[in-house]
């Protein structure tokens, strides 16, 4: 909760920086997909392309070791930001679960959130 | 006063600095002078002496890309701009009534909005202290005119306090100065803070906080005209014989300290958001389109850069028509490259790694906005409400009203939404008319009219813009240390340049100051030679 309020205190030069409080966040993956991922990775995990694209996550052989996508998710990686100041590790297990389960995935092995607790790195700050 | 031809002003010796020493050493004595201060823009760059013949190939028609080249045009350079989209401007971008925008995924919004009506998708408002972007907007005539920012009787709304009610701003701001004031007024006299503040202090603090806070000879913050002449009225101040003033009905304290409304008051004293603040005359583009008349055969668009190289003789950038898909080569001497990170990362572009590096470290935002056009402009006519923004804490996070043609008749078009965060991914991830939905079931909260009088809508969701992907570089702290320097310095005969290449992301303002540094970078390194 604390990492949650503290990303919300961050002010955003586009200025908005408004006093918007989240919603408390699902607990489930698909509704954490539906609610975050969904915005950029689309509808059924499609990616999209325009100048630049966006990866699909439906049939997604990187999706293979777990640990991937969830650094990914809350480190960040190229143009996707980093997550871990708006889910928390239980979260970030729940929904790198539900997409190594759907979309054409089939990995079984579930993650905890004590072990992506162990990824988490270095905690990301908006530096102003 | 001299007009004497000896005269050494004060100009002539910012203009000698500057010479000698470059911008920054400039930027520091006009500061001593008095000038400045409040920006690093040092006024038009000094470009004379261009290489006869140098060309310069510009990649992306934002404000970034529009001025470099202009000013390079302008020096004698020879420029070609390279430009995705079907128009010039980039985020500089305003969508009317008849205006088509398809967002990645294939849903294509046809906006509604009456003649003279608008929602600027992205930057709206512009700082009193951006001194770069007022500089062309004076140069061009682009009309400015007040971005109401602040209004006191706008709203503030939070769905866990005042059972859900909004309240006015000026209501919420004086009941939290007012309570505060009061404790802290209690905790000088009962000693809490004599180990902190000197006797002759503690007397004056307590006549500040009385005062400022408008607290009763108890030290006190209780219902009374005085309060209400800073907040308001159970019956304002009127004539005749029921003319008195009759005080209102103080908040309770729990609900003052729900966190919508210190956030509320952070925010309109924050440096970047403190009046006066402005807006183009009709719509966001005007400056967009201002600089694009000014280079009227130098913008290629429908072009999609798909490789940056660079020897020693010039920069080749590979591209293709978006619409015939036909492929392009562009030779030139030198690049300036102003692609958003989130796209030029997926490039092949011929940089050393630790750029390479510095172009793949900065992730984007995600923002969304939702324009609502209503009948009619019932937050003036029943609300009196007059501009400006009312929070809320839902993830729309605001409702901010039209700063123009007050009292017109007819339909008119408010921001109902311009969601952050969390809030930008869930309404990104919705259909445009999702969006709409949302933004009216949070804005009803509000505002009961939204209903009755909506008309149409219309939305951006920055994460899916083709051409951006997000809407402003997130620079985190380590990030910062380890790649910005990277990213801004000139490499071979290639410069980036943007707003993501400031510490201003997402201001027009950090575009620009970058797009200047990038072309003073480019033509010391042409004339050096």
């Amino acid at each position: 909760m604390r990492r949650l309020v503290q990303a919300l205190l961050l002010a955003c030069a586009w200025g908005a920086a408004g006093p918007a409080r989240a919603q408390a966040p699902s607990a489930d993956g698909s509704e954490i997909y539906r609610q975050i991922c969904q915005a950029c990775h689309m509808k059924g995990g499609t990616g999209a392309i325009g100048a630049g694209k966006v990866p699909a996550l439906a049939h997604n052989a990187r999706l293979a070791v777990a640990a991937y996508p969830a650094t990914i998710v809350a480190q960040g990686h190229g143009g996707m930001p980093w997550f871990s100041d708006i889910l928390s590790p239980a979260q970030i297990a729940s929904v790198v679960n539900y997409v190594r389960t759907h979309f054409g995935n089939h990995y079984q092995d579930a993650l905890d959130a004590q072990t992506v607790e162990a990824m988490l790195g270095p905690r990301k700050v908006d530096d102003h | 006063m001299t007009t004497g031809q000896t005269a050494f002003t004060r100009r002539d010796m910012l203009r000698a600095i500057g010479l000698i020493a470059g911008a920054g050493a400039m930027y520091q004595a006009m500061t001593a002078l008095g000038h400045a201060a409040e920006s690093q823009f040092t006024g038009a760059p000094d470009l004379s002496g261009a290489p006869r013949g140098a060309k310069v190939v510009v990649l992306g028609a934002g404000l970034a890309g529009l001025l470099a080249a202009y000013e390079l045009e302008r020096a004698g350079y020879e420029v070609q701009v390279l430009e995705y989209q079907n128009r010039p401007g980039g985020r500089n971008w305003t969508l009317r009534g008849g205006d088509t925008y398809t967002e990645l995924g294939g849903a294509t919004q046809t906006v509604r909005f009456a003649p003279g009506n608008y929602l600027n998708p992205g930057p709206w408002r512009i700082s009193h202290h951006h001194r770069a972007i007022l500089h062309y907007c004076r140069a061009f005539n682009v009309r400015l005119e007040p971005f109401i920012q602040f209004n006191n009787n706008a709203f503030v709304h939070s769905t866990h306090a005042f059972g859900g009610r909004p309240q006015r701003y000026r209501d919420v701001a004086a009941d939290f100065h007012g309570n505060v004031a009061s404790l802290l007024a209690t905790a000088v006299n009962t000693g809490g803070l004599d180990h902190a503040v000197t006797q002759d202090d503690r007397e004056r603090l307590l006549e500040a906080l009385k005062g400022w806070g408008t607290l009763d000879d108890s030290l006190t913050y209780r219902k009374g005209l005085h309060v209400s002449g800073q907040r308001s009225y159970a019956r304002p101040p009127g004539a005749g014989a029921d003319g008195a003033p009759l005080p209102s009905d103080l908040l309770p304290f729990h609900d003052v300290l729900d966190p919508v409304v210190w956030k509320s008051m952070k925010f309109f004293t924050s440096y970047d958001m403190q009046p006066t603040m402005f807006q183009p005359v009709g719509g966001m583009d005007m400056i967009g389109k201002a600089f694009a008349s000014r280079l009227p055969h130098q913008i290629t668009l429908n072009a999609k850069v798909t490789g940056i190289a660079q020897d020693e003789k010039g920069v080749t950038v590979r591209w293709a028509d978006t619409r015939s898909a036909e492929m392009h080569e562009t030779k030139a001497d030198w690049c300036v490259c102003t692609l958003p990170l989130t796209i030029l990362s997926q490039i092949d572009i011929q940089v050393s790694a630790a750029k390479k590096a510095a172009i793949s470290a900065v992730p984007y935002a995600s923002h969304a906005k939702v324009g609502l056009e209503f009948r009619r402009r019932f937050w003036e006519e029943d609300e009196a409400i007059y501009g400006g923004i009312s929070f809320t804490d839902q993830e729309i996070a605001l409702v901010s009203y039209p700063n123009d043609n007050f009292h017109a008749a007819g339909p008119a078009v408010l921001l109902g939404a311009f969601a952050l965060g969390r809030g930008g991914y869930d309404l990104a991830g919705m259909t445009p008319e999702e969006r709409i939905e949302a933004a009216l079931k949070q804005g009803e909260k509000i505002h009961p009219q939204y209903r009755k009088e909506f008309l149409s809508g219309a939305s951006v969701a920055w994460s899916r813009v083709p051409w951006m992907l997000g809407c402003r570089a997130r620079w985190s702290e380590a990030d910062r240390a380890a790649h910005y320097q990277n990213l801004v310095s000139m490499e071979g005969r290639i410069v980036l340049a943007g707003d993501h290449a400031s510490y201003m992301a997402g201001w027009q303002e950090g575009a620009l100051l970058s797009s200047l540094d990038a072309i003073r970078q480019l033509h010391h390194r042409a004339t050096a030679v």
